[in-house]
């Protein structure tokens, strides 16, 4: 009955899109609002329709009702019922299933607060979300049907890969990934029906665009940090990237969609840009698919895997059919993507984002190439190969210095032009910060070039990021009496956009500093403990207590007791406790480092082997200095995101003032409600 | 400034423009190059790894193969580990690596290592990997005996 009701309700939901995309680009091109008005409600149908399955699945996991193939596949009675619930996306039909029902989320949400919007930018958006619906519902129907009858009802499941059954973070980074990835498509679809109806040269759909990039942004930017964290308190490395395949698929459409937040500022304020900014929301969305791909298709950990399953070519068609389409109405609009404006000086703010881009570009090309690579080989020269991560860190972290450089020199500069003078005093301050960043990592006993790069830099960002807090705020104090929280408070509210950015910097700056000091001033050390025994570290004295050993329904845990001494008095500072898990399915024990963090760093304990007896045990111990700010610095990142694109009164009651008019913007174009756009008054400018 | 001269400044400005962004490319295309090409890491077999000679020394490899019978050997207290890799077909590499296996390690069992091999033959891994660790598989009873087995002594004071 479940099964039968999920199935039906997929197979509708297919129809429905394919139907609803076709009456909506009909009702674009004829004018005709009923029919516009029926693929809106196509829109929220295939919203009902994918709640109900992706309910239905979730009731036939919880229920344990084996006929249904996908819970034949990933459940299990022995799994504990938070577990089996997020099972939704621990394999590749459930994950297919909820992403589906994101998408539908999502459309119906962004067509029904833009249903009033005059003229034919939302209808066509609207086809291209359910033309994307329609690929994803397909997947469901064929190669990732997920309600495939079992026959007989087997008793019981293997359960839930245990590597994903093994943390809760499980439960956050998935959704918030897809929140973030899925997210990508509204943007693409605003742009994409921007071409369509021929309204690319307004800029309402810019300024929805921004706002949809910046909330998929922030959703996909802590989706990477959960995924870090998770790597991190799992797999029991004591690392969190390895420039791994599926990291990097989530990283690369991150890293075109902060180009395109950059950029879209240039074309907001200097008319420029706009084709390449229409470039970069289609490579961000066609970056979701391939990263989908990637690591949907099992196409990395063996090319073969193409022969077993035909998903990949669904993927690759589809990517190559988003490729097209992009091509075609970006040629067929050139003219009103020409640049209106153009660079006045090469010190001027958008110098600065040119590069920004041109580096973040860089970066994605990269990444792309690195992940590529070995498919590419494999499939041309039947070689297997791996590309190193030595080869992404010496090309990135260079890079990754130059933009902390921008970072700082961007605010800083002026829109337009900035005299030599200017540019000497603004440089100053960050400049002595830099030095004071090489310094301090010196000094900590930090040797590698590629972190004090880092850190030079990053300190270089940091002066020039507390500057912009500190000169506004000072305005603000003088004019108004303010004392100084109240002032930045009111002064991030007043620019909320502006200041929204400087906060998402500023956790950027967080997270490299403490990436450059956790990789290079880490201390590593492994010994075979008999109990009593103790291990000297850096910071702590380890004495090893008992290994035991736990049955729990879906699995067994073996651990071992760890004291954490106090170098000087011995005292004890805490008991950790890691472990590892031995799941029925798998013959690999799941390992669970136990983490003690504090903010200047982490102490991490991996049990590495033990003996039956009990009789000694392995202890891998790390000692990470300030991995806990890498964490804190994602979530700053993310709220730096909700501050800039948080809707207020302000913007809500009156709209941008762009230096240039663009064309037709008067026509048919209504307010829209909350668009978050900043002003361009400063309560207090730096510079200008 | 005369118009001409406006246009020349313009004219100049596009192919200083031009020939930076080409010379970024460039830049960047040739580090790519070299870079890729000093970090690839090779996945071969102890057959592979010989046959090549010379050529694979001393650069980085992922090496798989099974581990050979009774060539195990494992210091607890130094944490020093070596065993011999097959590829089923007559060829052997001795490997020495650092630290404590995997907790499934064993002979017979299908390992990937990465490290360099040396000119002394002996294969220095970095990251010795146990082959089935990723692969994931529905219970068979063979697999659910296992981790019985293993922990039957400390199960039996377990605590909860």
């Amino acid at each position: 009955m479940t099964r039968q009701l999920g199935y039906l309700a997929t197979i509708v939901s297919l129809a429905v899109a394919i139907v609803g995309c076709g009456m909506a680009v009909l009702g674009a091109r004829r004018r005709q609002a009923s029919l516009v008005a029926a693929s809106y409600n196509a829109v929220y149908a295939n919203f009902f329709l994918l709640a109900i399955a992706t309910g239905a699945m979730i009731y036939g996991l919880v229920t344990h009702d084996f006929s249904i193939g996908y819970v034949a596949q990933v459940g299990s009675r022995a799994t504990p019922m938070f577990f089996t619930v997020i099972s939704l996306w621990s394999a590749l039909e459930g994950s297919i299933l909820f992403w589906g029902f994101v998408l539908a989320l999502l459309s119906a949400a962004v067509v029904w607060a833009n249903r009033h919007r005059e003229g034919t930018l939302v209808p066509y958006a609207a086809a291209v979300l359910l033309g994307i619906g329609a690929f994803f519902f397909l997947l469901l129907v064929g190669p990732a049907n997920p309600w495939h009858l079992v026959s007989p009802t087997p008793a019981d499941g293997p359960g839930p890969n245990p590597l994903l059954q093994n943390h809760p973070l499980m439960a956050v980074h998935p959704p918030l990934l897809y929140l973030g990835y899925v997210g990508m498509a509204i943007p693409f679809a605003f742009a994409m029906g921007a071409l369509l109806s021929g309204e690319i040269d307004r800029t309402d759909w810019i300024v929805l665009t921004r706002r949809y990039t910046l909330a998929a942004w922030a959703f996909l930017s802590l989706a990477i940090m959960a995924g870090m964290w998770w790597s991190y308190e799992v797999l029991g490395w004591g690392g969190y990237w390895a420039w791994d395949p599926v990291e990097n698929a989530s990283f690369m459409p991150w890293l075109t969609a902060t180009a395109f937040l950059h950029s879209v500022m240039v074309q907001e304020r200097r008319g420029m840009l706009k084709l390449w900014n229409v470039n970069l929301i289609a490579a961000t969305f066609l970056l979701t698919i391939l990263g989908t791909f990637l690591t949907r298709s099992g196409v990395l950990s063996s090319v073969h895997a193409f022969t077993t399953g035909t998903i990949g070519y669904y993927f690759l068609a589809f990517i190559a059919a988003g490729l097209v389409l992009t091509f075609a109405l970006v040629a067929g609009n050139s003219e009103k993507l020409a640049s209106e404006g153009r660079l006045d000086a090469p010190a001027s703010r958008e110098t600065v984002f040119l590069l920004n881009n041109l580096f973040l570009t860089a970066f994605t090309f990269t990444v792309l190439l690195g992940t590529l690579f070995p498919l590419v080989a494999e499939a041309i020269k039947g070689i297997k190969v791996s590309v190193g991560a030595p080869f992404f860190n010496q090309m990135t972290v260079p890079m990754c210095a130059a933009l902390l450089f921008l970072m700082g020199v961007g605010p800083s500069l002026p829109w337009r032009r900035t005299s030599a003078a200017q540019v000497k005093a603004l440089a100053l301050a960050p400049a002595i910060g830099a030095v004071a960043g090489v310094a301090a990592g010196l000094a900590f006993g930090i040797r590698d070039p590629f972190a004090l790069a880092t850190l030079a830099f990053a300190a270089w960002a940091l002066v020039c990021n507390v500057r912009e807090y500190q000169v506004g705020a000072a305005a603000r104090m003088k004019a108004h009496g303010e004392s100084v929280p109240v002032a930045v408070g009111r002064l991030v509210a007043a620019n909320q956009r502006r200041y929204g950015g400087y906060v998402a910097h500023f956790g950027i700056i967080m997270m490299a500093i403490a990436i450059a000091a956790s990789s290079s001033y880490k201390y590593e050390k492994e010994a075979t403990l008999k109990p009593g025994a103790t291990m000297p570290l850096r910071s702590f004295d380890l004495r090893f207590k008992e290994v035991w050993g736990r049955d729990e329904p879906h699995r067994q845990v073996i651990g071992a007791d760890v004291e954490v001494l106090d170098k000087k008095t011995g005292a004890v500072l805490a008991t950790l406790d890691p472990r590892l898990n031995f799941y029925p399915t798998q013959e690999q024990p799941v390992p669970t480092p136990s983490v003690r963090s504090r903010p200047v760093g982490d102490l991490y304990l991996n049990l590495m082997a033990f003996t039956p007896d009990g009789a000694s045990a392995t202890i891998r111990a790390i000692e990470e200095p300030l991995v806990p700010w890498i964490w804190v610095g994602g979530f700053v990142v993310a709220f730096g995101a909700v501050i800039s694109g948080w809707p207020t009164r302000r913007s809500a009651g009156r709209r941008m003032v762009p230096v240039r008019a663009p064309l037709g913007a008067a026509a048919g174009f209504g307010a829209p409600a909350g668009t978050g756009v900043a002003t361009a008054n400063q309560v207090a400018s730096p510079v200008a | 400034m005369t118009p001409s001269t406006a246009a020349q400044n313009a004219r100049s400005r596009k192919v200083i423009a031009i020939a930076t962004v080409v010379l970024m490319l460039g830049g960047f295309g040739y580090l790519a190059y070299g870079g890729i090409g000093e970090n690839i890491v090779y996945f071969l077999t102890p057959g592979e790894l010989v046959k090549k000679g010379e050529k694979a020394v001393e650069r980085p490899v992922r090496l798989g193969g099974q581990v050979v019978d009774g060539s195990v050997v494992w210091n607890a207290q130094n944490l020093d580990l070596r065993f011999k890799v097959t590829d089923g077909q007559g060829t052997e590499v001795l490997v020495h690596s650092r630290g404590a296996p995997p907790q499934m390690f064993r002979a017979g069992i299908g390992v990937v290592v990465e490290g360099k091999y040396g000119r002394d033959g002996v294969f220095q891994s970095d990251n010795l990997m146990v082959k089935h660790s990723n692969e994931y598989r529905a219970p068979d009873a063979e697999a659910m005996k296992h981790p019985e087995r293993l922990n039957k002594t400390l199960m039996r004071e377990s605590r909860s």
